[in-house]
């Protein structure tokens, strides 16, 4: 007789909506056990009786290999007394929302799902919401937990007969798949003119037909409209880049198939991985030579960013239409992307000629994913669609145990060591205890942090992102951009309020940036009880900790464009060290006016202008006479707006060093989206370095190909000095040097004084552990220089790969300073910005 | 930081921190509570209305006018848009070693050159000299009163939603002018200041429009600072349209050079009129008629909320205007 067992087996993490149930109720099943499945609020519940052998063997297949689009966070397994289940059952959910588990990410489209819609004689034939448990809508959707259909965009819609039965049909892929939908009961595509009159015929048709001729269509998507003409027409292009008012901004494209991609674009491995990944992100890829694909799609750049058709919708247009679409986003420029249908036709009405609408609302907005690979890295420009609300798990102090401390000098934790990493137990209240953290001769001290309480990131208020940091687990919203307008605050509200209605939480306390003039201190401040102000670099510093689970001391090398300063100055080139709770700010670039403040941002050559009369006097004068000839009127001003210090804030910053270098070389004056300047100088080095600095394969770099051709520069007591930078530079300038060599040189001065400065810390501190945050970090030739000359120094050398590193990012390291400096007791007035 | 700062006397959020956190602090009354342009009280003769303050520009002759002319004119309009008629003004001089007389002549003549203008006679004053290099030059305080009329009720009270925001004209002038003028910048023939004494033209539009609901003279911060402390004692939202701003070419020209925003600097002849909607024809009318409302515009509206600021563009958005804390910093990262 065998030995018969009952067991509990509770699974949180991404296991609803990904086809869990089927997949546990087929698996056991395939063992012949008996028992039931059900989700609840927490995740997946499953009860499962047999002899203990195929028990074991379940669950361990179970655990070695769930469904394809779930992701285990936390497993628990309990004895139970037998019950005596007949046969196995997927049971109703149990409604008992406690708030662990995660609703998925939206799905690209599935390889079935796809051949359905291709298929003439299947019912989805055509239909441009067809999904399955593999793919389709999922966080866009969904408006309250647990996922089931009544909780989504979807609830108005009641299911047909046919539908009915594939949903109830644990051996049909669509089994209990939530927004199942066919052309009989599902939603519909309407294609309208500007002034909202249906056109005739059939939509696809016809919305193929007007791209072809060069028309410009809203489309209505899965987080929100994109504006969409066909990119082979150069003047169509041209149009949209009149209408929406960005001249150079590059545009990202989608394009038909992978063989689409690779006729215009070099694609590796990953990068083809990526395209076809189910978060389906734009990948930004290097343009061909060969490509015909139109110059004004991305001006003076060499890169373009790409995507593949990832709803249903989009394969149809595609089939037939344009090879390759312009997509980029449907919002007036600074605002948020529009999501419904009347406001985009009153928002878009005067940017696109035609509207295909559709009647699925869009409950949470969420932008395309930007993102690219370095050195086989990813690098997130724009983490959104596809990856969010999926959280980020970061270390829990709590859980360190008191006697790291005898550890000493060693690290303490690696990053795969962390505890609460994996979550080991679903979370309990844990009582504050003192813990003591011995690293490199200083101690830390601190309280556990309280589980119980959710804490916000504000982020910043461009790019913004917040985040809700609760046990160990990090959400990051999605793109949220600009929340300086009353557009972008009303969305960063709501998009609070429905992040917090999905993890069923509310945030009591809140980290938020120094600077006085970000709204989304402001509204931080007023939404959370207790709000803790974060310098913006310490916060990038600690989000890139955060993300690899590091505890202790780090050094943190932030270069960044600008970020409120201790000191009221604007700082942006940072070699911090310190950690979570505190932070020295070890060297810095040399400080340097921006003349007109924000106004020289946007306009570079203002920057360079600052650059020349400060480091050169006079001579800098004569020098920026020759090089910005018809700013002649402009330059007494600026001048004396330096000398008497009027709104001439300063800056330590390494995206406006940039800026002042790519205007001196001529390659970018006037700043017409954010970073255009720094971007466009990146992109003219590593043409000229790739080949001489990175062989084809990066394992066999020798040193020598390594070399630096830096610019001098002067490291002295904490601050890194610029005068003999700008000088060598100008000098070069006057030979009439090639800009790309200059640029290469310039690169490799930054490198340079990074790679310096860094070696100064370790000398007097002993660190060894460098994170790299901030947004100068996705120019890909500094990445992989700095990464690649630390870590053959002996450094350990963090890099985000997670979440971006620009500041998209930062609300993670906010988070995570509130969080320990609340559960640190050290909070003298909680509500104290300064 | 426990030291005043510069920015304590910008009129911004430091400013305001003072006010609060010192000065009601310790001088707290009813009154001065409701840190109005001027204190309004009940006198036997009737209702009085008071102000003070002081005047340290640099440099004190500027394109339009001069320490002077500043100094009364900047206590008349505080009166006027509390809705008195100015009355007797009182000026303090302390005046630094070396001060020539003929410039002292040259400010004092053109003070009763604008309390002429205004119908208010100087009746008591004060004068010190400190020495060489503990002043610079000359600083001017002023006190005046007047008298409100019996009925007259405006205030944080009166604004409903629906109510409409007037201008009496261009923005920015006097900020950027003194700025040009201080540190030469060379702007200055384009540039003049709008310092002028408004008690005429108000009282006027007083006395014909009976649905204005309160006003405020537009001096350090700007229009935005007043619209934020309007919207925040009203408790109500204020919506302005930034194509319907007056604003002169030359201080959009140099406002932009230097990066600065026209809607935070600073004039010294322009108040903002928050009245009825169906008064606006004829407030139009009379103003444009007046010495100095030729270009007054109907520049937004009073909405229900929660004392914000919204200016309402014609392409980015809506932006969301707060108090100014110091300077203006780069937020693009
Ligand atoms: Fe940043
Ligand atoms: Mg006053
Ligand atoms: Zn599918
Ligand atoms: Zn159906």
């Amino acid at each position: 007789m065998e030995d018969i067992i009952a067991r509990q087996i509770s699974i949180t993490g991404i296991v609803q909506g990904v086809g869990f149930r089927p997949f546990v109720y087929n698996l056991a099943r395939s063992f012949n056990l008996c028992g039931t499945v059900c989700n609840t609020g927490r995740g997946v519940l499953v009860q499962v009786e047999g002899p203990s052998d195929s028990v074991e063997r379940f669950t361990g297949a179970l655990r070695a290999n769930p469904p394809f689009l779930a992701r285990i966070d936390c497993w628990e397994i309990a004895s139970r007394p037998f019950q005596g289940f007949v046969g196995f059952t997927i049971i109703d959910t149990r409604g008992d929302a406690t708030g662990e588990s995660v609703v998925p990410p939206d799905v690209a489209i599935c390889p079935d799902c796809r051949r359905e819609v291709m298929e003439p004689s299947d019912r989805h034939y055509q239909y441009p919401f067809t999904n399955c448990t593999n793919c389709g809508p999922r966080f866009t959707i969904v408006k309250n937990l647990p996922y089931d259909r009544p909780g989504t965009a979807m609830a108005g819609f009641i299911m047909c007969p046919a539908c009915v039965s594939e949903y109830h049909d644990p051996a049909n892929r669509r089994f209990h798949a939530q927004p199942v939908a066919c052309p009989d009961c599902g939603p519909r595509v309407t294609l309208v003119d500007r002034y909202g009159e249906k056109l005739k015929g059939s939509w696809l048709d016809e919305t193929r037909r007007l791209l072809v001729a060069g028309k410009i269509v809203a489309v209505k998507g899965l987080g929100g409209f994109h504006l969409a003409c066909n990119a082979m027409d150069a003047s169509a292009v041209q149009r949209l880049r009149r209408r929406k008012g960005r001249p150079a901004r590059p545009q990202a494209v989608m394009c038909r198939d992978m063989a689409t991609v690779r006729e215009h674009c070099l694609v590796s491995k990953g990068e083809e991985k990526l395209l076809c990944s189910p978060a389906a992100p734009i990948v930004v890829l290097e343009r061909k030579t060969s490509s015909t694909l139109p110059r004004v799609l991305a001006p003076g750049l060499n890169s373009i960013g790409v995507m593949l058709p990832y709803t249903p919708l989009h394969v149809l247009l595609m089939q037939n239409g344009p090879a390759v679409l312009v997509m980029t986003s449907g919002n007036r420029s600074g605002l948020p992307l529009v999501k419904d249908n009347r406001q985009a036709l009153t928002e878009l009405g005067d940017v696109a000629d035609y509207f295909l609408l559709h009647d699925r609302d869009i409950i949470n907005r969420c932008d395309d994913s930007v993102v690219w690979l370095v050195d086989g890295h990813l690098q997130f420009m724009r983490r959104s669609r596809g990856y969010v609300p999926q959280p980020v798990v970061v270390p829990q102090v709590a859980e360190i145990d008191e006697n790291v401390e005898a550890l000493g000098s060693q690290p303490a934790i690696r990053p795969e060591e962390v505890p609460g990493a994996s979550r080991p137990q679903a979370v309990k209240p844990v009582e504050s205890r003192s813990f003591a953290v011995e690293k490199t001769g200083r101690v830390i001290k601190g309280k556990a942090v309280d589980h119980e309480i959710t804490v916000l990131g504000a982020g910043g208020d461009m790019k913004n992102t917040f985040c809700l940091l609760e046990g160990g687990r990090a959400y990051l919203s999605q793109h949220i951009g600009s929340v300086d307008v009353l557009e972008g605050a009303d969305n960063y509200q709501a998009s609070l309020a429905g992040f917090s209605r999905l993890i069923q939480a509310q945030p009591l306390v809140a980290g938020y940036d120094l600077h006085p003039d970000y709204y989304s201190s402001r509204m931080a401040r007023a939404l959370v009880p207790t709000a803790i102000a974060v310098q913006h670099h310490h916060a990038h510093m600690a989000a890139c900790m955060a993300e690899h689970g590091l505890e202790g001391q780090v050094i943190g090398v932030i270069l960044d464009g600008t970020g409120y300063g201790l000191d009221g100055c604007i700082w942006g080139f940072e070699v911090l060290q310190g950690d979570y709770l505190d932070f020295s700010r070890e060297w810095h670039l040399e400080y340097t006016p921006l003349p007109g403040g924000e106004r020289a941002v946007r306009n570079p050559w203002m920057t360079a202008v600052a650059y020349l009369l400060t480091a050169l006097g006079e001579r800098g004068r004569a020098v920026a006479e020759k090089l910005f000839p018809d700013r002649f009127s402009e330059l007494n001003i600026i001048e004396k707006m330096l000398r008497s210090g009027i709104n001439s804030p300063l800056a330590s910053s390494c995206g406006r060093f940039f800026d002042a270098v790519a205007a001196l070389l001529g390659i970018c004056q006037v700043n017409t989206y954010d970073g255009q300047a720094a971007v466009e100088l990146g992109e003219l080095a590593p043409a000229y370095i790739d080949s001489v600095m990175f062989s084809e394969k990066p394992s066999q770099l020798d040193r020598s190909q390594l070399a630096l051709i830096p610019y001098p520069y002067n490291l002295n007591s904490g601050i890194i000095e610029t005068g003999a930078t700008i000088e060598a530079l100008v000098l070069d300038i006057e030979h009439g040097c090639a800009p790309a060599i200059i640029a290469r040189c310039f690169h490799d001065t930054i490198i340079s004084m990074v790679v310096q400065a860094v070696e100064q810390v370790r000398c007097q501190s002993g660190l060894n552990r460098v994170v790299l945050s901030g947004g100068c970090w996705y120019n890909r030739y500094m990445l992989r220089a700095v990464c690649k000359l630390l870590g053959d120094q002996g450094y350990h050398v963090y890099r985000h790969t997670k979440i971006p590193t620009g500041d998209g990012g930062i609300s993670l390291g906010q988070a995570m300073v509130a969080s320990r400096k609340q559960g640190d007791g050290s909070l003298a007035d909680p509500k104290d910005a300064h | 930081m426990s030291v005043v700062l510069l920015a304590h006397g910008d009129g911004g959020l430091l400013t305001r921190e003072l006010v609060d956190g010192l000065f009601l602090k310790y001088f707290n009354n009813p009154l001065l509570q409701q840190l109005s342009d001027a204190a309004v009280f009940n006198s036997p003769g009737g209702r009085m209305a008071m102000t003070t303050d002081a005047f340290v520009v640099d440099p004190i002759f500027f394109p339009g006018g001069d320490i002077g002319k500043l100094a009364v004119c900047g206590t008349i309009n505080d009166l006027a848009v509390s809705g008195a008629r100015p009355r007797y003004i009182t000026a303090s001089f302390t005046i630094e070693e070396g001060f020539a007389l003929a410039d002292l002549e040259k400010v004092v003549a053109s003070m009763a050159e604008a309390c002429t203008e205004a119908g208010v006679d100087v009746v008591a004053g004060d004068t010190k000299v400190v020495p060489r290099g503990h002043l610079d030059k000359l600083f001017i305080t002023t006190t005046g009163v007047g008298m409100v009329p019996e009925k007259l009720d405006w205030g944080y009270h009166r604004p409903v939603p629906g109510d409409v925001v007037l201008v009496n004209g261009s923005l920015g002038n006097h900020g950027l002018t003194i700025l040009a003028a201080r540190e030469n910048l060379g702007l200055d023939g384009a540039l003049a200041s709008d310092c002028a004494p408004l008690n005429n033209t108000i009282n006027l539009l007083q006395k014909h429009c009976s649905g204005i609901k309160m006003m405020r003279d537009l001096t350090r911060g700007g229009l935005a600072t007043a619209a934020k402390e309007i919207a925040e004692g009203c408790g109500l939202d204020i919506r302005l349209r930034e194509y319907a701003l007056p604003i002169d070419a030359a201080v959009r020209g140099a406002a932009e050079i230097l990066g600065l925003d026209p809607l935070y600097l600073a004039n010294e002849g322009k108040f903002l009129v928050i009245i009825d909607p169906a008064q606006v024809t004829k407030a139009l009318d009379i103003l444009k008629q007046s010495s100095y409302g030729r270009d007054s515009q109907v520049i937004g509206q009073i909405c229900a909320g929660s004392g914000n600021v919204y200016l309402q563009t014609p392409l980015g958005g809506t932006k969301i205007l707060g108090l100014l804390a110091g300077q203006p910093l780069p937020r693009i990262c």
